[in-house]
């Protein structure tokens, strides 16, 4: 029954692209619709070829790991794009003559390809891949829903493939990290919606009385983001054969949902499901409970009241009412302590065994990307504040308080969970290499460096060069001095860049003779 | 009354002492008498079932 609905679902699709690749008006549009065509007619082969297979039985005693095997390759896959698009527009600012005078290659396209690649691909590749390890092993029970987890694996990297593809056809609704255009955002609507089902459906029948704290914060990011993509998403298509739509929101009504949106997805993405990974990764790494799980009780609460309210920070001296201005800085400045809170209880997990991190550079990775955490929770309050807001936006400061939160923590943690995730999802002995390990770590932490202090200067010179005034009261600088003055500081950045994605190089490398050299596990005598 | 006064009053007076309220009651749950043993119950939770899942008694 259900192999017949497959394949009469494949070859409807097959056909349906067809005629759409015919009457699209826009080429993004066609050429999405002639790739979906091509992956409806592989996916009608298969499911004929498939048909009438056999399902293995009593599948129940064992865990879903096949998806989360495919998110992380998945994920180490999308680092090295997302970190290598990043280097090269990176060196497009310093050596503008690298966008090569091509639509398709300018830094305009590239640079939201790059954002996505490693926010979305990257990260969240990483973080649909861990919960689901996560959510089995702390409810001790196999994934809810069956084939739906191979659904949604399959169902967001097609959604990263049309976004990619897009961007460098020329196919954007402007918004920045929503840049999908319309049938994109449906189907990952559709997609993300899978993913609630089933992360509910487990969580429903797990067999441990109490939903571990992980769990909390991974089941908000699902809710939060589906709330946030739907809402800042609402367009109106032109057409049903085009790729472009007009936005529901006008005007400043517009600019607060964008940035609701936008800084949520800093927080209900790149913040909270990083600190469920936090708080599994971690105390599992270092062998020991987390310092206290009733902070963490209170951690995740506070940060979830507190973080909805912080987007007016970033229309700051707008036409956005001055309450609202006010509201976001204070909401902002508040949410420091929810964070200190949340990255101390991690740290403090290691009270006792600090010397762990001698030995053991996994560990070294994670309390470097807490450290970074913290780093990033401080500045981002202190630029919240409209004084300082006022020197800082616009500026590339602001870029590089984006990159020490999410090459240090993000980018840190999501590689020490790939470290910790591989030998055991592969069964394998060990990692292939720490010392592989270390130097990754080395070298990343180098680049965060090169890259937050040259973007610090490069942003306090802009900022000051812009607001310069002689004693008549006109503008000392033209905007193309200032561009000049950046110079050096972007090859600096840049050279950060190639540093970082040295290490993110590395770890592929060594993940992969993990996988294809290490000894297979010797199979032990389960605990009772 | 025009919709966005009603909402923005509504949201400043009777939201957050709704908002007050859950969080006070939730740091007091986390707080609670008698809760230190369920706690470290739930903090050491992960390091059971590794492998493959609880077996619940009736073979699955």
């Amino acid at each position: 029954m259900l192999d017949g609905v497959k394949i009469a679902a494949f070859g409807l699709g097959a056909l349906m692209f067809a005629i759409a690749t015919n009457w699209g008006h826009d080429q993004a549009y066609r050429v999405h619709a002639l790739l979906l065509t091509a992956l409806c007619a592989a996916g009608f082969v298969w499911s004929i070829r498939t048909a009438g297979a056999r399902q293995p039985v009593n599948v129940e005693s064992s865990y879903m790991d096949g998806p989360i095997r495919y998110g992380v390759v998945a994920t180490a896959f999308w680092a090295i794009v997302g970190f290598l698009m990043g280097t090269l527009i990176a060196f497009q600012l310093a050596y503008p003559d690298l966008n090569l005078g091509l639509p398709w290659t300018s830094f305009g396209r590239l640079r939201p390809l790059h954002t996505s690649a490693v926010i979305f691909a990257f990260g969240g590749n990483g973080l649909i891949a861990t919960s689901f390890y996560v959510v089995q092993r702390t409810c001790a029970t196999r994934l809810w829903g069956g084939n739906a987890a191979w659904f949604v694996f399959w169902g967001y990297n097609l959604f990263i493939v049309l976004a990619a593809t897009g961007y460098v056809l020329g196919s954007t609704q402007s918004l920045e990290y929503a840049e999908p255009e319309w049938y994109a955002d449906l189907w990952l609507t559709i997609v993300w919606v899978v993913y609630l089902a089933i992360y509910l459906g487990t969580l429903v029948k797990r067999k441990e009385p109490h939903i571990y704290v992980a769990n909390w914060f991974y089941l908000s990011f699902i809710i939060t983001v589906a709330l946030l993509h739907v809402v800042n998403n609402l367009a109106v298509p032109v057409s049903i054969w085009s790729s472009a739509s007009v936005a529901l929101w006008p005007g400043v009504q517009g600019a607060m949902i964008q940035w609701w949106y936008g800084h949520n997805a800093v927080a209900f993405f790149l913040t909270v499901p990083f600190l469920a990974m936090m708080y599994y990764f971690v105390p599992k790494q270092a062998n020991r409970p987390v310092y206290s799980y009733r902070l963490s009780i209170i951690h995740f609460w506070s940060l979830i009241f507190l973080y909805i309210w912080a987007g007016p920070h970033h229309l700051h001296y707008t036409a956005l009412p001055d309450w609202a201005q006010i509201l976001g800085m204070v909401m902002s400045i508040i949410l420091w302590m929810p964070s200190w809170g949340g990255a101390i209880n991690g740290l403090m997990t290691l009270q006792g065994a600090w010397d762990k991190l001698r030995t053991d550079p996994i560990l070294r990775m994670m309390v470097v990307a807490l450290a970074f955490y913290t780093m990033a929770t401080f500045e981002g309050p202190m630029m919240s504040i409209r004084a300082v807001n006022s020197l800082s936006h616009y500026t590339d400061w602001t870029i590089g308080h984006v990159h020490s939160g999410v090459l240090g923590f993000n980018g840190l943690l999501t590689s020490a969970a790939l470290y910790y995730l591989v030998p055991r999802l592969w069964k394998r002995e060990r990692l292939y290499s720490l010392s592989l390990v270390s130097w990754h770590f080395w070298l990343a932490t180098i680049g965060i460096v090169l890259y937050a202090s040259s973007m610090w200067i490069a942003g306090i010179t802009q900022g000051l060069m812009w607001r310069e005034v002689d004693s008549l009261g006109f503008l000392v600088n033209s905007f193309a001095d200032t561009v000049a003055a950046m110079h050096p500081m972007y090859v600096i950045r840049a050279l950060g860049g190639v540093l970082y994605l040295t290490g993110g190089l590395i770890m592929a490398w060594n993940l992969w003779k993990t996988v294809m050299s290490e000894p297979l596990r010797a199979e032990t005598v389960p605990a009772e | 009354m025009e919709t966005y006064t009603f909402l923005r009053t509504l949201a400043d007076s009777w939201g957050m002492l709704a908002m007050l309220v859950i969080f006070a009651g939730v740091v007091f749950w986390a707080f609670r008498p008698g809760s230190r043993k369920a706690q470290d119950d739930a903090a050491n939770q992960i390091f059971r079932n590794e492998d493959k899942p609880k077996d619940d008694g009736n073979g699955h």
